[in-house]
Formats: structure tokens, C-alpha cells, sequence
């Protein structure tokens, strides 16, 4: 088997995902493309840990990775049906405009 | 070999994930995403988890984003693209805020020994091995990640579902 890939290169690689889902996430204003930012950032962090079960030889990493994609599901689940509800009651998915509790 | 297909997904990711978070259109940024999805379960591929990869494009981009899909086209987001912000400065205090975040990850990470992978101690995720640890180690988060799932899906639909008056 070839060499494998140097650790501090995927982890780079997370970093820079998650600071862009980070970016994304404080800027965007469509509710949905906040949650899609969200993501982002989950897949950066499924990155580091399948990086750091690569490099101990241990699967513990992996077995971590899995239930991070579990509970993203269940969590897109959750928060895609609250913008359902919200959008059939405002008529807008935009965060601005979401401000009834703003002082 | 492996460092050249490292460097074109690592860079078709970075790219995607760039064009979810500056795009104009919603189902553009979906579709962006689903390749970042994918380009990440291929450098799952690389980095021997071979089940994760597989479940990653499986329940990631053939379940999670179609749920975006559902959601973008029902709020009406693709016909409509985003007005400006009503905080004038909030768009260079966040890319500030997000390279302030990026040196302090790249200083962690520079801190020590991620250097190449000891050869000899890897193991492959295959399917097998990975279920052998997830039911007997990690049995309870299991039961729980199902019983979450079950919490999850009765929410959802309780919260998207139309009022009767």
C-alpha cells in the first residue's frame, strides 16, 4: 500500500471547511441556507475524525462519524420541519424578517 | 498517486463548500453541497473508511439534501434571491471572524507530530468490523442513536404538520 496521507493536511483541510461553513452561517439569511452551512461544518468535523482514527489505527474514530451523520439527520429532520411551520406562518424564511421577539 | 487525488477533492470540496456559502440561488447551493457531500466520502474512501464513505453518500447526500431539495423549493427560496443585509458591516466582520477562527485552527493543528501515518496499524472500516464494534462496545449509543431517530421523526412531523381549525 502506498503512503498515506500526512494527518496535518486533512486537518487542514476540516479547518478551512469549517471556517467556511462558519462564514456562511453568520452571513447567509435564507434560514435553509443557514442550516446547509450547518452541515458544512458536521462534514468538516467527520473529516478530523475519520483523519484521527486513520493515524491511532483505532475505529473508534469511525464508529464517531457515524452517529455524527445520525444525529445530523435527525437534526435536519427537526429544524427543516420548524421551517416549514415558520414559512406557513410568516410567509418568509428570511432571518431578518423573524424579529417579533427583537426588543 | 494518493496525494494527487487528495489535492484535486481536497480542492472540488473547498471550492463547493465556497459556492453553498456565496451563491445567489438556494437549489444552486443544494446541488454544491451534494458535491462537497460526495467529495468528502471520497476522501473517507482514501482514508480507509470504507463503510463511513458509502453511508456518508447513502444517507448524507441521497437523504439529508433531498430533504433540503423538498424544503428550498417549498419556501420558495429558488424564485427568490437574497435582498441585502440589514447590518451594513456584517458581511466583513463575519469573513474576519472566520480567518480569525482559521489561524487559531492552523496553529493548533501546526502544534505537534501530525506528520505521515505510522505505517502497519491502520485498519480498513470494513462493514464487519465496524459492526462488530457498534454492537458490542458502542451497544447503549446505538439503542439511543435508534430511540433519537424515533424522537426525531415523531417531531417532525408534529411540527410540519397543517393545523386543523
Amino acid at each position: 500500500m502506498m503512503e498515506a496521507i500526512p494527518t496535518g493536511y486533512c486537518l487542514f483541510l476540516s479547518a478551512i471547511l469549517f471556517t467556511i461553513g462558519v462564514v456562511g452561517f453568520l452571513t447567509r439569511r435564507n434560514a435553509v441556507l443557514v442550516f446547509m452551512c450547518i452541515e458544512i461544518m458536521l462534514n468538516a468535523v467527520n473529516l478530523s475524525f475519520i483523519a484521527f482514527a486513520r493515524r491511532l489505527g483505532s475505529l473508534d474514530g469511525q464508529v464517531a462519524v457515524l452517529f455524527v451523520i445520525t444525529v445530523a439527520a435527525a437534526e435536519v429532520a427537526v429544524g427543516l420541519s420548524i421551517i416549514v411551520a415558520l414559512f406557513r406562518k410568516r410567509k418568509t424564511v428570511d432571518v431578518d424578517q423573524i424579529d417579533l421577539m427583537k426588543w | 498517486m494518493e496525494a494527487a487525488v487528495f489535492l484535486v477533492v481536497g480542492l472540488v470540496a473547498v471550492i463547493a463548500a465556497a459556492m453553498v456559502v456565496t451563491g445567489r440561488n438556494a437549489v444552486h447551493a443544494a446541488l454544491f453541497l451534494i458535491i462537497n457531500i460526495v467529495s468528502l466520502a471520497i476522501l473517507f474512501l482514501l482514508l480507509g473508511a470504507e463503510f463511513v464513505a458509502a453511508i456518508q453518500i447513502v444517507v448524507y447526500a441521497g437523504a439529508i439534501m433531498v430533504l433540503f431539495l423538498y424544503v428550498v423549493m417549498f419556501s420558495g427560496a429558488a424564485a427568490t434571491p437574497e435582498g441585502p443585509d440589514r447590518l451594513a458591516w456584517q458581511r466583513r466582520i463575519a469573513v474576519v471572524a472566520g480567518l480569525m477562527l482559521l489561524v487559531l485552527a492552523v496553529k493548533v493543528i501546526s502544534h505537534g507530530g501530525l506528520g505521515p501515518v505510522p505505517a502497519g496499524k491502520q485498519v480498513a472500516g470494513s462493514p464487519a468490523v465496524i459492526g462488530e464494534i457498534v454492537f458490542t462496545q458502542y451497544a447503549l449509543p446505538f439503542e439511543i442513536a435508534s430511540l433519537l431517530l424515533l424522537v426525531a421523526m415523531v417531531g417532525a412531523i408534529a411540527l410540519a404538520k397543517e393545523k386543523k381549525e
